[in-house]
């Protein structure tokens, strides 16, 4: 089987500190609920600065600069142990700052519904210029027009047509609403879809300039975030991908978007896998942009335990898969797991679904596979707020399914814990996490020959929609390229091969027919 | 716990009354599944959701103290791996300190 | 008599530990009546 290939991955992170106060719905639902709360009153004095977010350790991780197990030598907590000189460019991306990023939403809005104040657009148009990632961007020409006088923002937020744009506390700008009153264009959703379009166009960018895959040649997109797009007609209309394709124009390309929590970058990857190996598209690339919903989620336990607020970063990746060159690790479309509807909901039907079901298919163990991606929240974040360690009880689940395989003793639980897993290093953005954040490491661990199987696993709580009590998981497995790319000699071949079976089979058929 | 959860436990602890309707629970963290077992008990502790300052008197179990009522085969294809992956005991140790 | 058996229960279930689902079987074994079930997620 001639499988596809794993080209490129790319990871971008926005630090967006006043996002966390005036957008993260733990933060406005407090607003709503307890207006006079002490946690509003502390939570900004645990926002930290840019330098920190940069010298975080696992955002490191997250951009290239460290590999996961890194992390395991670094003393917790990781917040108190930053990196030294760390940079905010990574091998596979770049951290940029909330004043930039107000600027890339300006960039990719088409309908003149982001107004910035004249001197902060003027000054995030100059560093974008600088910024070798985006400054090609013809859309940063949307930067040296239409600016806004201070007034102006402060009259639309107040009149609650615009949800407000703050930079160190201050108002810098606005979303105004795209509709008097379809609550699908409501200035809030403006805002988040505007979030998710920026931030995946970023990491697209990225992926663009790290990789050298030209714009051209990107044939399809799917984008696989956790927001949805439409009007009240159609309020999950779509489409993400299109319309961020369009900002690094991939004139080429077209797409749609993908949905299941956040499993929806595992389902996105295996679709891209199967589009290109059908030979439909040569060059799909998946992505996905942040959720400033999620920022600040659980902020009160970081703050009630004297944390930092760790929830300050929008994530964002891109990932490039293409036809067998030959090189680049494959993608194993023959042990694709998932959850089927009739699985059931207990976590070992759930592991059993999407971890051994699929190795058995390909006479594979537990034992088999060096590393797994399963959902690499950091765990920094989730202790605190009393949801655990997510990788860690990840990787015992599998190990225990190994040890009910028989693929292990018991007593060999700690010891594959700690060979096939990693400490998470993603920030909690739902979708964000769920496996993909370890693609780039991986692609390159493989063609190190530091790993040789990796197995990513994409989990999605359906549930949280209200319209079934469904878990979802889908994995798919990575691994060495055996350095059998078909050749077009071969291919003849064996096409010829199946021609001429076919025309046997078939005429043997006519022959039975005829004997009837 | 979840907002609209405490506002739901709310209305059938009304319904029912604290002798027949119970709570039980699967939180995969000591802490966490206490903090759910003393909102239901004596008010929510964080002062957040509809139980805030309301004590509905519930009893909360930790689906593990409650193994030996299950019927063991569905008790073990259900949870049985989770056993090797929680910390047992922790767990039912902090959801009893709220049964008083 | 157990402390399930004929009681009306609501389950609160955990994403990361035991989903309501999965704990809604084991308890209708015991003679317990679901009135709710559902599962929280912290991430």
């Amino acid at each position: 089987m001639n499988f596809p290939v794993i080209k490129g991955a790319s990871y971008g992170l926005i630090q967006a500190c006043d996002m966390v106060r005036y957008q993260g719905t733990t933060q406005t639902s407090e607003m709503r609920l307890n207006p006079a709360s002490e946690y509003l009153a502390q939570m900004p004095g645990h926002l930290r600065a840019f330098a920190d977010a940069v010298a975080y350790p696992p955002n490191q991780v997250y951009i290239g600069n460290l590999r996961p197990r890194a992390l395991r030598d670094i003393p917790s907590p990781w917040y108190n142990n930053p990196i030294p000189n760390a940079s905010a460019q990574g091998t596979y991306g770049a951290i940029l700052p909330q004043e930039d990023f107000l600027g890339l939403m300006k960039a990719v809005d088409k309908f003149d519904l982001v107004l910035l104040e004249e001197s902060f657009q003027n000054a995030a148009a100059e560093r974008l210029a600088a910024n070798a990632a985006v400054s090609g961007w013809k859309a940063l020409a949307a930067l040296q027009k239409g600016q806004a006088e201070a007034a102006q923002i402060e009259a639309l937020v107040q009149e609650h047509k615009a949800e407000p744009l703050y930079n160190g506390g201050k108002l810098v700008g606005c979303v105004k609403k795209a509709h008097d009153f379809d609550a699908a264009l409501s200035e809030h959703v403006m805002f988040e879809n505007l979030v998710a379009k920026a931030s995946a166009a970023f990491a697209l960018a990225l992926l663009l300039q790290k990789t050298g895959l030209a714009a051209e040649e990107v044939d399809y997109i799917i984008e696989c975030s956790e927001e949805a797009c439409g009007d009240m007609n159609q309020r999950g209309g779509g489409n993400f991908a299109k319309s961020i394709g369009e900002i690094c124009e991939c004139l080429n390309a077209t797409g749609s978007d993908m949905r299941s929590f956040c499993a929806g970058p595992a389902h996105a990857m295996v679709t891209a896998s199967a589009l290109v190996q059908a030979g439909i598209y040569k060059n799909v690339v998946v992505l996905a942009g942040g959720a400033s919903a999620k920022l600040g989620m659980n902020g009160k336990d970081h703050v009630k335990k004297g944390l930092p607020i760790l929830e300050d970063m929008l994530g964002a990746f891109a990932v490039h898969i293409g036809e067998n060159d030959g090189v680049s690790p494959i993608i194993r479309t023959d042990a694709v797991g998932r959850h089927r509807i009739g699985s059931g909901a207990s976590p070992q039907a759930v592991m059993q679904a999407i971890v051994a079901e699929p190795l058995n298919r390909v006479q594979l163990r537990i034992s088999d596979v060096d590393c797994f991606s399963a959902e690499m929240q950091n765990p920094e974040i989730t202790e605190p707020a009393g949801a655990g360690d997510v990788p860690l009880a990840n990787y015992k689940m599998i190990a225990a399914l190994g040890v009910m395989c028989k693929d292990f003793e018991k007593s060999e639980l700690a010891a594959v814990v700690d060979r096939i897993g990693m400490p998470g290093f993603a920030p909690t953005q739902g979708h964000i996490p769920s496996g993909v954040p370890f693609l780039g490491h991986c692609r390159d661990m493989i063609l190190e020959g530091a790993l040789n199987r990796v197995m990513i696993i994409g989990k999605g709580s359906l549930f949280l929609g209200r319209l079934t009590n469904l878990f979802d998981g889908v994995s798919f497995v990575v691994e060495r390229n055996p350095g059998k790319a078909d050749e077009p000699a071969q291919e003849a071949t064996s096409n010829e091969a199946v021609r001429s079976a076919m025309a046997e089979a078939f005429s043997s058929l006519a022959a039975s027919l005829r004997a009837q | 716990m979840d907002l609209e959860n405490q506002r739901r436990i709310k209305e059938f602890a009304e319904q029912y009354g604290s002798e027949d309707f119970i709570l039980v629970l699967g939180g995969g963290e000591a802490e966490a599944s206490g903090l759910a077992a003393e909102t239901v008990s004596v008010g929510d502790p964080t002062f957040a959701g509809p139980l805030a300052g309301v004590s509905l008197g519930l009893k909360a179990y930790h689906i593990f103290e409650l193994k030996d009522e299950i019927d063991p085969a569905v008790y073990e294809e259900q949870i049985s791996m989770m056993e090797m992956v929680l910390d047992v005991d922790a767990i039912m140790q902090e959801v009893a300190t709220y049964r008083g | 008599m157990g402390i399930l058996q004929g009681k009306k229960v609501a389950i609160l279930g955990d994403r990361d530990g035991i989903p309501g689902m999965a704990i809604e079987e084991c308890v209708r074994t015991a003679g317990a009546d679901v009135v709710f079930s559902t599962t929280e997620c912290f991430v």
